[in-house]
């Protein structure tokens, strides 16, 4: 990111904070179902030192990429296996197609029967909603795989794992890394919702919920949102950072094309 | 060394090769020539051993080959999809080499020494993307040379790269042919090519693909791009294969084969085919 990309970014965020806080302020709206923006970042950053609010916001995170991981280590080795084996693929195809489209807040119900705690359920259900991006990214990259590499590798004697291991793979990776990525910001919004429906001890989304409780404080509840957008901002942030560092390559490629 | 006897392949009921014979001996240059559709590329993936033919065999070093024979490497057209972009040059050249069983350290410094015979050296630390289509050719070439196969089969292997750099990559063959003693199969569309490369030119006729005739190349061994080319049994010979291919393309038959195996690889070939028939 160039310093004016950044300096741009950061107009356009202070114009929109202005525009909120004039309308708040002017009375347009009641000022309390939406605060002044000033106020709800004041209480942004008061959240920020809160010892409760941090706690939630560790409760969030930890189920947030436990699922993540467990949707990682079931989706990729599945996806490796059924865009490699034709027959498998082929099989499975219209299974995957059905189930994808199946919203996760859909399983709610399910879920809550079948887990007894609300951390197993709210993994379960971040789990369900990021195999189908990763699972569907890792198909279509494995059979994508530049048939000319592959030849080059066989030519040379290698077995098909060999060229699974030393072509396919490194070649699919950043579109599997692509996969996590959409998945990850899929996986927050989920857990908030379920947070929201299922209740538990501890997560953003149930913090969300006790602001609205005995009279109900929209500027608190707006403030915690705000840090709800953050972690969806920083995550993002941080894996298309090691896309670029790890996959140089790729990046460079699809430069030099377009 | 490399013997084929009624070698044919059809993709269904798309006859595309039909009663092949070649023989090649130990250290031959042979060139392979024909028009666009004619299943040169299909050939040599039949005796690389990856497609199976439908009918035919191929005996390499006295063994039918079944699958990938072990002493073979392939330089492909498309240079820039044969070389694996997330890996060093070196590390590319070095790749195949762990089939021979060598440590890393040994693979390394073998491929350092193909890409000196290349004169590439300097290149070793980059990776493919960063360097020129020619330099990427040479990458592979290199990365060929260090396999040491007992035959390099190349497949249009300047079609994606400009004239003068063309002419670079076929005296680099030359020369690591006299030096090596290796044995080449080398396809090419370009009549020029065939003959200036060639210790003997094999002209192919399309549907079905099928061997039109053979001509030995009666010129010395040592060539060079200007003197060559404008020597007259040069222009002789290039004139008879010439004749042999064209003959090929009567006015009953279809413009352009269906061939979709070829279609791909010969897409960027017929784009310089013409000022190649001049």
């Amino acid at each position: 990111m160039t310093p004016r990309r950044i300096l741009l970014g950061a107009a356009g965020a202070v114009v929109v904070v202005g525009v909120l806080e004039a309308v708040s302020r002017s009375g347009l709206v009641d000022e309390t179902s939406l605060p002044p923006a000033s106020t709800v970042l004041k209480e942004a950053g008061k959240l920020a030192v809160d010892r409760e609010f941090l706690v939630d916001v560790g409760a969030t995170v930890r189920e947030w990429l436990l699922g993540l991981l467990l949707a990682v280590l079931a989706a990729v080795p599945l996806g490796v296996l059924l865009g490699s084996v034709p027959l498998l693929g082929t099989a499975s195809r219209a299974l995957v197609e059905l189930c994808r489209p199946v919203p996760s807040v859909a399983l709610i119900p399910l879920a809550t029967l079948l887990f007894s705690s609300p951390a197993q359920t709210n993994m379960s259900l971040i789990f369900y909603a990021c195999l189908w991006p990763i699972l569907v990214n890792t198909l279509y990259a494995l059979r994508d795989v530049d048939p000319v590499a592959k030849d080059t590798l066989r030519a040379f004697g290698s077995s098909t794992p060999a060229v699974l291991w030393r072509v396919s793979l490194p070649s699919a990776a950043p579109f599997i890394a692509t996969g996590v990525r959409i998945a990850a910001s899929v996986a927050l919004v989920v857990l908030i919702s379920t947070e929201l429906l299922v209740g538990g001890d501890n997560g953003i989304g149930i913090y969300l919920t006790e602001t609205q409780q005995g009279g109900g404080r929209t500027d608190l509840m707006l403030a915690g949102a705000c840090w709800a957008g953050v972690l969806g901002l920083l995550a993002n942030t941080a894996l298309i950072a090691l896309e670029r560092v790890a996959f140089r390559w790729h990046a460079a490629r699809v430069e030099g094309i377009a | 060394m490399l013997e084929i006897s009624g070698l044919g392949h059809a993709y269904g009921t798309h006859r595309v090769l039909e009663g092949i014979d070649l023989k090649v001996g130990e250290g031959e240059l042979v060139t392979i020539v024909g028009p666009s559709g004619c299943g040169k590329s299909t050939l040599l993936r039949c005796i690389a051993g990856l497609v199976p033919p439908t009918e035919g065999k191929v005996v390499l070093k006295g063994a039918p080959i079944d699958g990938v024979p072990d002493d073979l490497a392939v330089v492909f057209q498309d240079y820039s999809r044969s070389l694996l972009p997330w890996l060093t040059v070196r590390d590319n050249v070095a790749l195949p080499l762990r089939r021979r069983g060598l440590g890393k350290a040994e693979r390394r410094a073998q491929a350092v020494k193909a890409l000196a015979s290349v004169g590439l050296e300097d290149a070793a630390g980059k990776y493919p993307w960063q360097l020129s289509g020619g330099m990427q050719q040479r990458v592979s070439i290199a990365r060929a040379l260090a396999y040491k196969p007992t035959l390099m089969l190349m497949d249009e292997p300047f079609g994606s790269v400009d004239a003068q750099t063309r002419e670079d990559l076929e005296d680099l063959v030359l020369q690591v042919h006299r030096a090596e003693g290796m044995t080449i199969l080398l396809v090419t569309h370009d009549i020029d090519e065939s003959v200036y490369l060639g210790d003997r030119v094999v002209v192919l006729a399309r549907n079905p693909g099928r061997v039109r005739d053979e001509l030995p190349v009666t010129l010395p061994a040592g060539r060079d791009q200007i003197g060559t080319r404008a020597d007259a049994e040069f222009v002789r010979l290039r004139a008879e294969v010439g004749r042999l291919v064209r003959g090929v393309v009567k006015d009953s038959e279809p413009p352009d084969a269906t061939d979709a195996e070829d279609a791909d690889a010969e897409a960027v070939a017929t784009a310089v085919e013409e000022p190649a028939k001049k």
